[in-house]
């Protein structure tokens, strides 16, 4: 987390107030919330009656799509189809099969490219199959697992031609890429607080004025009346803050970020393991692929005994896929890009952020070896017993 | 040394793994996935390796400071232990699961990947101790607490697997590990043990078994060979079994009946009176040495379940096989479960129990011959 969000954060919770009371702190507190949600629609390109505070990306893409669903069915009982790209992340997958499972929603899945892209032709076609059962489109920024950036400005451009909203979740994408609200066109967006540098626990979801969002939580009306609750001002102000700092200093640290992630990528591949770099890189892009992000597959080893080796190194990395009952699974991420699964449980994900160093990338690369060829080792022994 | 803790999420194997750091060794903390379905939660006190364990054997690592990782085995614990166990009571044996775990999945699948990964060492909570002989080899010995002593389900593995091994708990009776367990505050002190079998979490094992394998309806008959009931899967029948027969007619005198031999390939369990039950000779096959093969006719102490009292026995080692004597009669043997010898406290191996019989009624059966 930003210091400087600690900072103003610690000292705003030394500060009593209500942000919905109309008592003198109560203003003060309404006034820190409103400077954040300035601060926060100015980081990304929207206007503040956009913003809608949230507890974080999750609760974001829920509202939105939830939300979104039922206003959009409300005003019209045939519209019952989502439109979701495979590689979602589980937020959005999981919100989407839950309406599919208890509200007859009906699910249109989008296919994505070998690199994780959907193409925006096949969302024109999944839309003109049945145009008026369309509800709404949910298609991330950019990939968590494997960083590919999406044409969303593309594709809300395309599914506006048949007066269908677009969402898109760019918790990953925020603070790594230009992400501009209003420029991109799409009519809601999701971001979250730790992903800036900011407290966890916070986020946001962006939504056109003309978003008509049926409410998840209802009460005292906060926030358009669509997301109750009083607001959490110094979590606000820390997220406000990080938001603002990333925003700002992101031409350059997209350079920086860039830089290394492309010195890692290479130095993997010099080490001669055979590893395969997943998604769409290409040396000193930034656009296409998250600067921060290198994904790497690695022949003949588990993911996480792999985890494990550069863990014991100093060296914190994910799979990149999700867990059940904290035992991974292959990413569906990579399955739907066509990776075989015995490949994809071979993922290593490296992450690169503000406080990532060149130092940092040597460390990394100095400890893959050794790591790798225990890894593999280890998996031969695991087979071999298979045999005994 | 660099240790693996398994951690099952029971207090057992917490107070060992807190046992490993405490004594100066490097500890990594693993839970070992073995259901196929592990997002269940736990239905009763029974069973284990639900969401829930998971979640408590990592709270364990956390407060122990210990990094903690989960291992996915469930498809090596279906094959080597699950599928086995299926197949022993198809082929009317009555298996003991735990046994089969230790050999194929705790102290090899998990002690191969550990060493690959390199590590030194597995520490488990079971209940047994490691003593270093005169030699300077690995003997595994009886634990000190005899009600809780685990030494049985672990006479399979061999010198190489000892010598990799820690049993932290061997030394100490429960009650207190369960105090040691309150002391380091893990809230799983008060935790039920865990019994039976854990794949087979409401302990119904005939009823889990029919769902695998289907309904085989089939005749129970007396020794001399009358129908006296019905079944439904002779699979689902051990020798010694006294319930569940649904016996229409008491036999002649009222005395009880027992499963004396389960028949699977004519589908047929045979009842007759407890004293058809005793068998005083065992032959064994798979046999797994815990040190040096015995040589010749050895004295030792025979237990044929995992916590069976020990009888007084010989035993002749011939490569895979072994042939037990029994000092007395011991009832409600079948074939399928394992016989560990021991030594005064000392394991010398195990061999899974190929035939049970009594010297006298062979004796019987060659003269009528």
């Amino acid at each position: 987390m930003l210091p400087e969000a600690i900072e103003a954060m610690t000292a705003q919770m030394a500060t009593v107030g209500n942000a919905s009371s109309l008592h003198t702190s109560g203003r003060g507190a309404r006034r820190v919330a409103e400077e954040s949600r300035e601060s926060v629609a100015q980081a990304l390109g929207a206007r503040p009656s956009e913003v809608i505070f949230t507890s974080g990306g999750t609760e974001s893409d829920n509202l939105a799509i939830k939300g979104t669903f039922w206003a959009r069915r409300d005003a019209d009982p045939r519209r019952v189809r989502i439109l979701a790209s495979v590689v979602e992340h589980h937020a959005v997958l999981d919100c989407v099969d839950f309406l599919e499972t208890h509200d007859g929603a009906k699910v249109t899945w989008l296919e994505v490219d070998h690199v994780g892209r959907v193409h925006p032709e096949t969302v024109r076609a999944a839309i003109e199959a049945d145009p008026g059962s369309v509800a709404l489109v949910s298609v991330m920024w950019a990939n968590n697992e494997v960083g590919t950036v999406q044409p969303v400005a593309e594709i809300a451009a395309l599914a506006h031609e048949f007066g269908i909203p677009v969402h898109s979740d760019a918790v990953q994408a925020a603070g790594q890429v230009d992400v501009d609200f209003t420029r991109s066109g799409l009519d809601l967006l999701s971001v979250s607080g730790h992903k800036v540098g900011g407290p966890q626990g916070v986020g946001a979801l962006l939504a056109r004025r003309d978003a008509t969002l049926v409410p998840l939580t209802h009460g005292g009306g906060q926030e358009r009346q669509v997301r109750s609750g009083t607001l959490d001002v110094p979590a606000l102000r820390g997220f406000a803050l990080a938001m603002s700092h990333v925003a700002a200093g992101l031409e350059a640290e997209v350079g920086r970020l860039v830089a290394l992630r492309d010195k890692l990528i290479r130095g993997a591949q010099e080490a001669g393991f055979g590893f395969q770099v997943t998604g769409d890189w290409e040396p000193g892009d930034g656009i296409r692929r998250l600067p921060g992000n290198a994904h790497l597959l690695v022949p003949g080893c588990d993911g996480d005994s792999l985890l494990y080796l550069l863990d014991a190194a100093g060296i914190e990395c994910s799979t990149g896929s999700a867990c059940q009952a904290g035992v991974p699974q292959p990413s569906h991420v990579l399955l739907a890009m066509g990776v075989p699964e015995q490949q994809a449980r071979g993922a290593l994900r490296v992450t690169l952020g503000h406080t990532s160093t060149g130092a940092d990338v040597d460390a990394f690369l100095a400890a893959l070896p050794a790591a790798v060829e225990r890894a593999q080792r280890a998996q031969g022994a695991t087979r071999t017993e298979q045999t005994r | 040394m660099r240790v693996v803790a398994a951690m099952s999420g029971g207090v057992d194997s917490a107070v060992a793994a807190a046992r490993m750091l405490e004594a100066g060794h490097e500890v990594v903390g693993v839970h070992l996935a073995l259901s196929q379905s592990p997002a269940t939660l736990r239905e009763s006190a029974r069973g284990c390796c639900t969401i829930e364990d998971a979640g408590d054997a990592r709270r364990v690592a956390d407060m122990l400071g210990i990094p903690f990782y989960v291992w996915d085995m469930a498809a090596r614990f279906r094959n080597d232990v699950v599928e086995d166990f299926i197949a022993e009571y198809s082929a009317g044996r009555t298996p003991n699961p735990c046994l089969r775990c230790n050999e194929k999945i705790k102290f090899a699948a998990l002690l191969d990947k550990a060493l690959a990964l390199g590590f030194d060492a597995v520490a488990t909570g079971h209940y047994a101790q490691i003593v270093e002989g005169a030699s300077g080899a690995r003997e595994l010995h009886r634990a000190v607490d005899m009600g809780k002593d685990q030494s049985y389900v672990l006479g399979v593995l061999d010198e190489d697997q000892l010598a990799r091994s820690f049993f932290p708990l061997g030394d100490t009776a429960k009650p207190q590990i369960r105090e040691e367990a309150k002391a380091l505050g893990f809230y799983v002190a008060a935790k039920p043990d865990s019994h039976d079998i854990c794949f087979i979490p409401d302990g119904d094992t005939r009823r889990w078994l029919t769902d695998r394998l289907g309904e085989q309806p089939g005749d129970i008959v007396d020794s001399d060979g009358a129908k006296v009931g019905e079944h439904a899967g002779a699979y689902a029948f051990t020798v010694g079994q006294r319930r569940g027969l649904h016996l229409g007619e008491p036999a002649g005198g009222g005395e009880p009946r027992y499963v004396v031999e389960v028949q699977v390939a004519t589908n047929t369990v045979v009842v007759g009176s407890a004293e058809l039950l005793g068998i005083d000779a065992i032959t064994g096959d798979h046999a797994r040495w815990c040190g040096p093969a015995p040589e010749g006719v050895v004295s030792v102490g025979a237990q044929v379940r995992a916590h069976g009292e020990e009888i007084p026995a010989t035993a002749r080692a011939d490569g895979e096989r072994v042939e037990v004597r029994l000092g007395r009669r011991l009832r409600g043997v079948a074939p399928g479960q394992s016989v560990v010898l021991y030594d005064g406290t000392r394991v010398v191996g195990s061999a899974t129990i190929a035939t049970a019989t009594s010297e006298a009624q062979s004796a019987r059966a060659s003269s009528q011959a």
